[in-house]
């Protein structure tokens, strides 16, 4: 069998005293579109630049491909495109200038070049572009050169970190369908690091991060599945107590995350009224929902996607 | 035909340096303005080391040291990108291709001295503001010394910058070091008469060789009319300086980039 895209074993990087990444393990297969939710700060970047070759870790094992980026980081280079959260393209040079740089750091022939072009503009619609001065581009344009930039050598593996960060709603739309395209048509293997669940939703692998650790990981869908068809959620002053409460009386299971009771549960949307009537005064407010993958964050870290203080940019 | 990481990264330096108004215009006129102001302000108190009888004004005698002031220059502005890039942006992104490190070096620094070169050809435009013209071999001389200084200078940029947190650090340090070295080079006042300290600083400050093979080349075929080291030593120096920088420069952007 050949060897899977992204293989981590036990991946631990550590900033001074500070760990970034911490006993990480996880495979991303051939194919697929997978997905690392996570807040700002829990290791998405970290990842990223480690799997980039540009980073050596502090321990564990990382193969692309079956390469070690640290001993062979030629043949990980090669194989592996990537999109950072802010672009690497040059204001001042056109679109053409800017791609036909980056294609002569990757050694390819003019030719290959020429082909790469003809097929990749098209797939995200920048064939108008290509003489155009970059620093006059939308930001979603420009989002999407940078996408063809690290495109240009074929790579069979793609990373694109917080590729929507800064864009509208059409243009992040716009951004989604041209992934789609390009996997339809190439096959690419994706990772994406996203805080954003909307973006995670749409993967078909996933795993949760949280401060450098996997905390789950599965389909969007199991991983939503394993916490219950419906939630009630449930705001308080002090949970505590309603969570004592409310599992002395009903047979549910319960949950305390921040200032939020969480009840789960086959009959869970069944104890609206009951448990209004027995402790109306202490409920500030009351949902019923599916669970979202912010649930399933919740869930597995006890605390929200975006409540760990950090500014969520 | 195979497209080249270095001629494809010394072309970008020349587009993103013309299509940038503001650099041009600092570039060209931090040195012309230095050279205008002291050579006029000390044009009637300056009393140049040349053989008796001989008059030499002030404006002349600094105009070597302008030319390597021109390379200095142009280092700190083309190099302090790397410093922006090195995080984000474009050299992130070179970084993370195949690309030889040797290659993210000499392009951006091969960019950085044709345009040294570029502006020291318009400064040979007013050598005639001197008194005195020099050959033309003298001038070509002239360029390619220049060339050699500015190499030395754009490769020790790039030690710099891929140490440098910020851009403002990079400042800090390049004026820390840079600036000395200029004034120490034997460009802005004559070795001798000086003390005997600032005389050892400048026999051991390598652009002092830089700005005495300038001068020896702009009275060629003539000796120059000031004491100059000679002109193989000099020219020894200066190529020595400039390769130690790019091995330097080499082996530090092999490293993994400082968090």
């Amino acid at each position: 069998m050949p060897a899977p895209p992204v293989q981590i074993d036990r991946l631990t990087h550590r900033y001074g005293s500070r760990t970034a990444l911490d006993n990480l393990s996880l495979t991303v297969p051939q194919g697929s579109f997978y997905g690392l939710l996570g807040p700002n700060g829990s290791g998405k970047t970290t990842l990223f630049r480690i799997l980039a070759t540009l980073l050596n870790p502090s321990e564990g094992a990382v193969r692309i491909f079956g390469a070690d980026p640290r001993t062979h980081p030629a043949r990980v280079r090669q194989h592996t495109g990537i999109v950072f959260q802010s672009v690497a393209l040059d204001e001042e040079l056109t679109v053409q200038e800017n791609l036909r740089a980056h294609a002569a750091l990757y050694g390819l022939q003019r030719s290959a070049f020429r082909e790469r072009l003809a097929r990749l503009l098209p797939l995200f619609g920048l064939e108008e572009r290509l003489h155009e001065r970059t620093g006059r581009l939308s930001g979603g344009l420009k989002r999407r050169v940078d996408l063809v930039r690290g495109l240009l050598h074929a790579p069979p593996l793609l990373l694109l970190d917080e590729p929507v960060i800064g864009l509208d709603p059409a243009a992040r739309q716009t951004f989604r369908e041209a992934i789609d395209r390009l996997r339809r048509q190439e096959g690419t293997t994706i990772v994406l690091a996203t805080h954003l669940m909307e973006e995670a939703d749409r993967c078909d692998q996933l795993a949760i991060l949280d401060r450098g650790r996997v905390v789950a990981h599965g389909t969007p869908a199991a991983l939503k599945q394993a916490i219950g068809e419906e939630t009630l959620w449930i705001e308080c002053d002090d949970p505590q107590d309603l969570a004592e409460r409310i599992a002395k009386r009903f047979d549910v299971s319960t949950q305390v995350i921040g200032l939020r009771v969480q009840l789960s549960g086959p009959n869970a949307h069944d104890l609206l009224s009951p448990v209004y009537e027995t402790a109306g005064d202490a409920i500030r407010s009351a949902t019923i929902r599916r669970p979202t993958l912010e649930d399933v964050f919740m869930v597995h870290t006890g605390h929200g996607l975006h409540e760990n203080g950090r500014p969520v940019s | 035909m195979k497209m080249h990481a270095v001629p494809a990264l010394w072309r970008r330096e020349l587009v993103k340096f013309v299509r940038d108004a503001n650099r041009v215009a600092g570039a060209v006129l931090q040195p012309l303005a230095v050279w205008l102001l002291l050579g006029f302000g000390f044009r009637g108190s300056f009393s140049p080391p040349t053989p008796a009888g001989m008059d030499m004004p002030y404006l002349e005698f600094l105009f070597p040291g302008m030319i390597a002031l021109v390379a200095l220059f142009t280092s700190i502005f083309s190099t302090i990108s790397i410093v922006e890039e090195r995080q984000s942006g474009f050299l992130q992104a070179a970084l993370a291709t195949p690309v030889r490190r040797s290659s993210l070096v000499l392009g951006p620094a091969l960019g950085s001295t044709t345009l040294a070169v570029g502006q020291g050809l318009l400064f040979f435009a007013l050598i005639p503001l001197t008194g005195y013209v020099p050959s033309l071999p003298g001038l070509a001389l002239m360029a390619g010394i220049l060339a050699l200084v500015a190499l030395g200078f754009a490769a020790l940029g790039v030690v710099v910058a891929w140490q440098s947190r910020t851009t403002r650090g990079f400042h800090a340090v390049m004026n820390l070091c840079l600036i000395p070295l200029w004034v120490l080079s034997g460009a802005f006042f004559p070795a001798e008469g000086a003390p005997s300290v600032l005389q050892w600083a400048i026999r051991l400050n390598p652009v002092s060789y830089g700005v005495d093979a300038l001068r020896t080349a702009m009275y060629w075929p003539q000796d120059p009319p000031i004491d100059a080291s000679s002109f193989t030593l000099s020219l020894a120096v200066t190529g020595l300086f400039a390769a130690i920088m790019l091995i330097l420069a080499t082996r530090t952007a092999g490293k993994p980039v400082r968090e």
